[in-house]
């Protein structure tokens, strides 16, 4: 009897660390389905659907990479989306600068990869070194950023740019591979490296991890560099799409990142969280999007569709844990 | 065993602003030998452990490891030399398995396609093997998942496991005790046992008299900064023992009842 039921909860906690998978694919199932029914083709089989949706999720991804590293710790970066709005707007005005080829693209993207990165150590600064908590912390550098992007736009609201180089950035296919590739990278240092192994112990004991050996600091000011880094990349992205940068570029797309943070699997109590799992998470919330359009329904439904599943999600890792600590 | 102290502390004094936390403070423990720590809350139980383990530079006196002075205000050097201390709170990470905290900070490291990544086959045999080692049992699945998963007396075995793993001569135990139920204490006591067996040295932080005489060899009192009075377990008892912790005048109200 002892085994059928630590067998049965076992099978529940497979199905707890399943269902981001299994809710993905119920989604996908649900829309095929109608899809069929209504239209009768396919949804999922049409390259330009899957294309859409995958640019869709590529967007909040790119925030949630270094998102997801912040939150392992038990940090939050609230200030991506506007680090994101910034970039947008630099990598645009750097291009024109200096006559009428501007700036080399390469130096465009470093340079601006680089002055973003100076937000996020100011971040980490004052979340490792001043103790500010790191919603108040981001809080401040979200209206300092914001605040930067559209000054460094100027009189206008987006800054038009025409580049060839970066356009091919943002055309087609290119920016799912570009956040795909530093997905998998990122995941290879999370789950293999002694950084990323830090990461998890800082979120999990702050103060265990520092009596490690571990430099709990300098640490925590590389992580959120790591995200604005990623929120850098993520204006690149924008402006390269649209050919235009924004500074208010990356504005929905915080509360997106952090949303597919938390339905991956991530704790904000810290020391849990995967890049696996951001991943899967922003799928859920492109799919929902472009699937309620696709349906036609009321755009406005999808905020509160995913609002619904963030809580879901939540619901049910708490239910998970409980089941943990009944094994 | 050697009569040469593993540990010698020799006249350590601390001042915090204008208290003197610890006078003149002398303390020895030999390799295989448990020596319990007692005194009532503030008595400078915790300040001298934290001078040993480096995290505290005493304002006069130093300490010794065979002989040789460790550094004073320096944690990691003095745990390179040799002396770990458990905490109450264990310092370990929660969220990750066995073998991650055995070796947080030091981790062991294998290429992959050039690249150095963590070993976590070699984290997960140590694990292993220093349960076995502590003759602990953890089902293979729990091995593998986080350490909150696991008891309290298992997560201080975990903890000792780790000192001992990186080679501890001297094992510091702040109340190692105090966060378990009766079971878990025994099985504790009884690694302390184990390990001095061993040849393991052993400063033990208790306030827990029942801990003490089942456990230590010599009992060395302290009372508000200062040495009470040191014991060998085997010639004293427990009213002698709270007669120097908390002076001779409460002992005598104690006595008149």
């Amino acid at each position: 009897m002892a085994t059928s039921s630590s067998a049965r909860l076992e099978r529940l906690a497979l199905v707890g660390r399943l269902w981001p998978w299994l809710f993905l694919c119920a989604l996908v199932a649900f829309f095929e389905c109608w899809s069929q029914v209504r239209v009768g083709r396919s949804f999922i089989g049409s390259l330009y659907n899957v294309q859409a949706i995958l640019l869709a999720a590529s967007a909040p991804l790119m925030l949630a990479i270094g998102q997801t590293f912040v939150i392992i710790t038990a940090g939050i970066d609230l200030s991506v989306g506007f680090i994101m709005g910034l970039a947008a707007v630099c990598v645009a005005q750097f291009l024109g600068l200096g006559g009428p080829g501007g700036l080399s693209l390469a130096i465009t993207l470093v340079a601006t990869v680089a002055i973003c990165a100076l937000p996020g150590w100011v971040n980490g600064m004052l979340i490792a070194r001043l103790g500010v908590p790191a919603f108040i912390g981001t809080l401040g550098m979200y209206g300092v950023a914001r605040g930067a992007g559209f000054l460094a736009a100027g009189s206008g609201m987006t800054v038009p740019v025409d580049h060839a180089g970066l356009a091919w950035i943002g055309t087609g296919w290119t920016p799912v591979v570009i956040t795909g590739v530093l997905l998998a990278a990122m995941h290879f240092v999370l789950s293999q490296t002694r950084f990323g192994q830090y990461t998890y112990a800082i979120g999990g004991n702050q103060q265990s991890a520092a009596r490690a050996g571990i430099d709990v600091r300098r640490h925590l000011v590389q992580v959120y560099m790591l995200s604005a880094a990623f929120a850098a990349c993520g204006g690149i992205l924008y402006t390269a799409r649209y050919g235009a940068g924004a500074a208010n570029a990356g504005e929905s797309l915080l509360l997106d990142s952090i949303a597919a943070v938390v339905i991956g699997g991530a704790s904000l109590f810290g020391g849990t969280g995967n890049l696996v799992g951001s991943l899967i998470g922003a799928l859920i919330i492109a799919v929902i999007q472009f699937g309620l359009i696709f349906i036609d329904v009321n755009a406005f439904w999808q905020f509160i569709a995913v609002g619904a599943v963030i809580v879901l999600s939540v619901l049910i890792d708490q239910a998970k844990d409980k089941l943990g600590n009944a094994s | 065993m050697s009569t040469a102290a593993l540990l010698e502390a020799r006249g350590v004094s601390i001042r915090f602003g204008g208290v003197e936390a610890l006078r003149n403070v002398d303390l020895d423990v030999r390799a295989g030998e448990v020596v319990a720590l007692a005194g009532d809350n503030g008595a400078g139980k915790s300040t001298l452990i934290k001078i040993v383990s480096g995290v505290y530079t005493p304002t006069a006196g130093e300490v010794r490891l065979r002989g040789e002075a460790l550094p004073a205000g320096d944690p990691q050097a003095v745990r390179a030399r040799g002396i770990e201390t458990i905490y109450q709170d264990l310092a370990l990470a929660d969220n990750l398995d066995v073998g991650s905290n055995i070796f947080l900070g030091r981790e062991p490291m294998r290429r992959l396609l050039g690249m150095p990544v963590i070993d976590r086959a070699r984290m997960r045999a140590v694990a292993g093997e220093v349960l076995r080692q502590l003759d602990i049992h953890v089902p293979e699945h729990k091995l593998a998942g986080p350490v909150r998963m696991l008891s309290g007396g298992q997560r201080q075995a975990i903890a000792i496991g780790r000192a001992i793993w990186w080679n501890a001569k001297l094992l510091i135990m702040d109340e190692p005790t105090a966060a378990l139920g009766v079971p878990e204490q025994r099985s504790v006591m009884a690694l302390i046992r184990r390990l001095r067996d061993e040849g393991v040295a052993i400063l033990l932080v208790s306030h827990n008299l029942h801990d003490i005489f089942g456990v230590a060899d010599r009992i060395v009192v302290l009372r508000r900064g200062e040495l009470a009075g040191e014991r060998a377990t085997a010639q004293t008892d427990g009213d002698e023992i709270v007669r120097l912790m908390v002076g001779d005048t409460y002992a005598a109200t104690r006595q008149a009842h």
